[in-house]
């Protein structure tokens, strides 16, 4: 399980052939670009490619640089957690980690736990780092979220907000940093999400199945080529994805330029206090969400397009639910956005 | 059916990663053991999944045993870590988590699934997320003993990688399902690995249209939620037979698309018209069912430390209320033991330490919540009102033996007042119910509303709603509160359907002097029970209601 990315599994599919799946695709490339915004979350029916895209999405992003042999990925030695005896500052270039959190796995894995093999062989008490320290810098995915133990989620949640992970057992009391962005996916069949859990999420969208007969047609063909003949199918696409790649990397070297006229505030404001979200969350989450969309396009101001465009991944997850809506909370969103921003 | 089954096996042994695996439904019995002997002709070696298995098994962990005797660290590799087909025995059975385990590795592409599936009913089956990643789903209830032979498998001449398949095939495989309603794009995938496999039986390479029919046949009809013909038959009569491309034997020749996708017509409907399940209608119906009451046909569960079916025990402190589960702390404590004694000042055959203890858990099926929403309007009401709050004290008097809550609604005037939150406290029920007003006009919708509202609080916090409506069903309050008698029945049926939508049992009690067939009507879009109880006392009313729940 450990060394599954790298090894085990095939090169994953382009990110840039998905076809369609925009809103989607958009909210992976936005948290690339600012990982404050705070991880997504997607729900749909099955079959429409949520575990491509998060996979392809490690594939796209640009390398980090990292300590060598540093458990956490730190950039800098000073940034080294202690107890992992590093000692060189050497630093070595290594894909934007993605760490795939199975349903199945223990509090053990995830938050890390004493060296069993060290502690039977040696007798000596050694750190053994799990999942967090994995992801730290990175992704960490969790496919079927909903379907999560929930001691699991809570540990999850209250490490992602305060990005440190803290390790209180076992007699070792051990931290270490543990900032990544938080991608979920799920069947809404297979069961809901504590309400608490969808807040953390900074952008949520819903998938569906194209509708569109020559858009299904070209989904079909497209994995049938990277099926058939992958390499020929990459290179294929590798320019695409390398522009994707080159644009997000122009969007983070503009994002701390970024001018946040007060009428976008105000903007914000009025649109969650319209919706009736609860909580400054919301707000700013869009005001995020809107500066990385403005610097993705070469923008040196947010404006009210921008939100516009951010407001309903933004927001949808963050509405108290109405029994009474049968159109989902997607369209009360698009329909207030409408109303408030004209 | 039986040769089907042989065509599926034999195209699964060609591509097995690919095609994911076969869903393989049947009782058990002479008819199904034929068919899982004839599972030895796939060519990796069988490993055997039951539904409750654990993790560890799955995915491999530290083998205590070994890792003691042997004082350093051995590891047992999982199921899913070994080459294999894995067959799920009772698929049925799975949860959703196992399914959702399962999927993934399938969606590793390492692995390949038979899922064997006794279900009884059409309620109870594999997990829909695992059947859309198999590409055979295969139903041989119907079949008698006598026609499960043995099963020949033949061995693909070419291989699969070999086999080139057209982009109009594609198209034309995408565009069936569409047309036979299939909404996953995975089925269209599956079909073209299952023609790609077709194709290297028969030793060629590349994909026919006998190949392409076999593959509908195979992957997409037992997926049909439509009828491919009702579409056409509205808009063009069915094509003369002179136009069935009866010449071109090798891809067809479709003409570039002009608006909607033309299908090879003759292939397609000859195909659908062969082997459409005669009970398709009857299929779609129990699907839709399936999906509003949620993935498994059992009640709610909810984790609970005191009863029900154990679960993994997990790390944590006795607080007086959980119970030790002695057996996994020596388990977490072994390992120590050996470190733990170098350090230790005092000799002791065993060194256990807080972080050592493991607690029980167990999974039990949650309480019920009764939420009675009776109608406080006019005349009626007192009299309505007084046998509720009976049939409520009734039922509490017995709730210590089923473990049932109860909730009072009351709608009357333009409102509904809750005024009895969930409790089993005949006390608090007897306090809180002594004086109730009654009168005005019916907000029929409102009361819905809230018993919905009450339902599904009650459900969040673990425990299995069941909505009782106690009413003379002369609606004429809007949910809005104006008095308008269509726009209060429209506000009504509106919140049935979303109480039916979100899977809430429900009851339907008809007090009134005659029975109202809107009442009936509002009973059948809530798929509850309709009960005519005119001058119901509380004693036939609790009785009828703890008969509608034990049905």
């Amino acid at each position: 399980m450990k060394d599954f990315p790298q090894t085990t599994a095939k090169r994953p599919f382009p990110f840039a052939a998905i076809v369609g799946q925009e809103e989607m695709k958009q909210a992976m490339v936005l948290t690339a670009i600012d990982p404050g915004i705070g991880g997504v979350l997607v729900f749909g029916d099955r079959g429409t490619g949520k575990s491509t895209a998060v996979r392809a999405l490690a594939a796209l992003l640009p390398p980090i640089e990292a300590v060598v042999g540093c458990p956490v990925n730190a950039a800098r030695l000073e940034d080294c957690p202690d107890w992992a005896g590093v000692l060189d500052p050497l630093t070595e270039r290594k894909p934007t980690p993605v760490v795939d959190l199975p349903l199945g796995v223990t509090e053990d894995r995830v938050v890390g736990a004493l060296d069993i093999e060290k502690a039977l062989t040696l007798g000596e008490k050694a750190f053994q780092p799990g999942l967090l320290a994995q992801a730290n810098r990175g992704y960490l995915y969790i496919d079927e979220v909903n379907l999560l133990e929930d001691h699991i989620v809570d540990l999850l949640l209250d490490v992602a907000q305060s990005g440190e992970n803290v390790v209180e057992r076992e007699g070792l009391s051990i931290r270490h940093p543990a900032r990544f962005v938080l991608v979920g996916s799920g069947n809404p069949e297979e069961g809901e999400l504590r309400p608490q859990l969808l807040d953390r999420f900074g952008l949520s969208v819903e998938v569906a199945s194209p509708k569109d007969i020559d858009t299904r047609i070209e989904v079909i063909r497209r994995r049938d080529a990277y099926e058939t003949d992958r390499a020929a199918f990459l290179d294929e696409w590798e320019p695409q994805d390398a522009a994707l790649r080159a644009q997000i990397l122009a969007a983070r070297d503009l994002l701390p330029k970024m001018v946040t006229p007060s009428e976008t505030l105000r903007d914000c404001a009025e649109l969650c206090v319209a919706l009736g979200s609860d909580g400054l969350r919301g707000e700013l989450t869009l005001l995020k969400a809107g500066r990385a969309l403005a610097a993705f396009n070469g923008e040196d101001a947010v404006t009210r397009d921008h939100i516009r465009e951010v407001a309903a991944s933004g927001l949808r997850h963050r509405l108290r639910r109405d029994p009474l809506d049968e159109a989902g909370s997607g369209a009360r969103v698009a329909k207030t956005v409408a109303d408030v921003l004209g | 059916m039986w040769s089907r089954l042989e065509r599926a096996l034999a195209l699964l042994a060609a591509d097995p990663v690919g095609l994911g695996g076969l869903w393989l439904r049947a009782r058990s019995g002479p008819v199904r053991d034929a068919a899982v002997a004839g599972l030895s002709a796939l060519p990796q070696p069988l490993r055997k999944v039951h539904p409750t298995i654990s993790d560890e098994a799955l995915f491999g962990g530290a083998d205590l045993t070994a890792m003691l005797a042997e004082g350093r660290m051995v590891r047992r590799s999982g199921l899913l870590e070994q080459q294999g087909t894995l067959v799920l025995t009772m698929a049925e059975r799975a949860s959703s988590g196992l399914a959702a385990r399962l999927a993934a590795a399938l969606d590793q592409g390492q692995t390949c699934l038979v899922a064997l599936d006794e279900g009884a009913n059409e309620e109870e089956a594999l997990p829909a997320a695992l059947a859309d990643r198999l590409a055979f789903h295969i139903d041989l209830d119907a079949l008698a003993h006598g026609d499960a032979t043995a099963l020949k498998i033949s061995q693909p001449k070419v291989s699969v990688d070999e086999v080139l398949i057209s982009p109009d095939a594609l198209r034309d495989l995408t565009a069936a399902a569409v047309r036979l309603g299939i909404d996953s794009l995975r089925a269209p995938l599956l079909a073209a690995k299952a023609a790609r496999a077709a194709a290297a039986l028969a030793g060629r390479h590349a994909v026919t249209e006998d190949d392409l029919r076999e593959a509908i046949d195979l992957v997409f009809l037992p997926r049909a939620t439509q009828v491919p013909e009702q579409a056409s038959d509205e808009q063009t009569p069915p094509p003369p037979p002179q136009d069935d491309p009866q010449s071109s034997e090798d891809t067809p020749e479709t003409p570039d698309s002009d608006g909607p996708v033309q299908l090879p017509e003759g292939m397609l409907i000859e195909a659908v018209a062969a082997a459409l399940p005669a009970d398709l209608l009857a299929k779609l119906a129990v699907k839709a069912r399936r999906a509003k009451t949620g993935a498994s046909g059992a009640g709610d569960k909810r984790l609970c430390n005191r009863r029900g079916r154990p679960l993994p025990s997990r790390a944590g402190r006795l607080d007086g209320q959980s119970r030790l589960d002695l057996v996994a702390t020596l388990r977490a404590a072994a390992p120590w033991q050996a470190a733990r004694r170098r350090a230790a000042k005092i000799e002791r055959p065993l060194h256990i330490r807080g972080e050592d203890i493991r607690l029980k858990r167990y999974q039990d099926r949650s309480d019920r919540v009764l939420v009675f929403a009776v109608d406080a309007s006019g005349s009626a009401a007192m009299a309505r009102l007084g046998e509720a709050k009976g049939a409520v004290e009734t039922l509490l008097s017995q709730a210590y033996a089923s473990r049932d809550h109860v909730a009072l609604i009351a709608f009357r005037g333009t409102t509904a007042d809750v005024l009895l939150p969930p409790t089993r406290s005949l006390v608090q029920t007897k306090r809180r119910l002594g004086s109730m007003a009654g009168g005005g006009g019916t907000p029929l919708a409102a009361g819905i509303q809230e018993a919905l509202t009450l339902g599904l609080q009650a459900r969040s916090r673990g425990m299995t709603p069941t909505l009782c409506l106690l009413t003379d069903g002369r609606a004429n309050v809007a949910l809005d509160g104006t008095g308008n008698r269509s726009q209060a029945a429209e506000d009504a049926a509106k919140l049935g359907r979303l109480a039916r939508v979100q899977g809430l049992a429900a009851l339907v009690i008809d007090t009134g002097q005659r029975p109202q067939p809107a009442l009936r009507q509002l009973a059948e879009t809530m798929d509850a029970p309709y009960l005519p109880l005119p001058r119901a006392d509380a004693d036939r009313l609790s009785t009828a209601v703890q008969a509608a729940l034990d049905a």
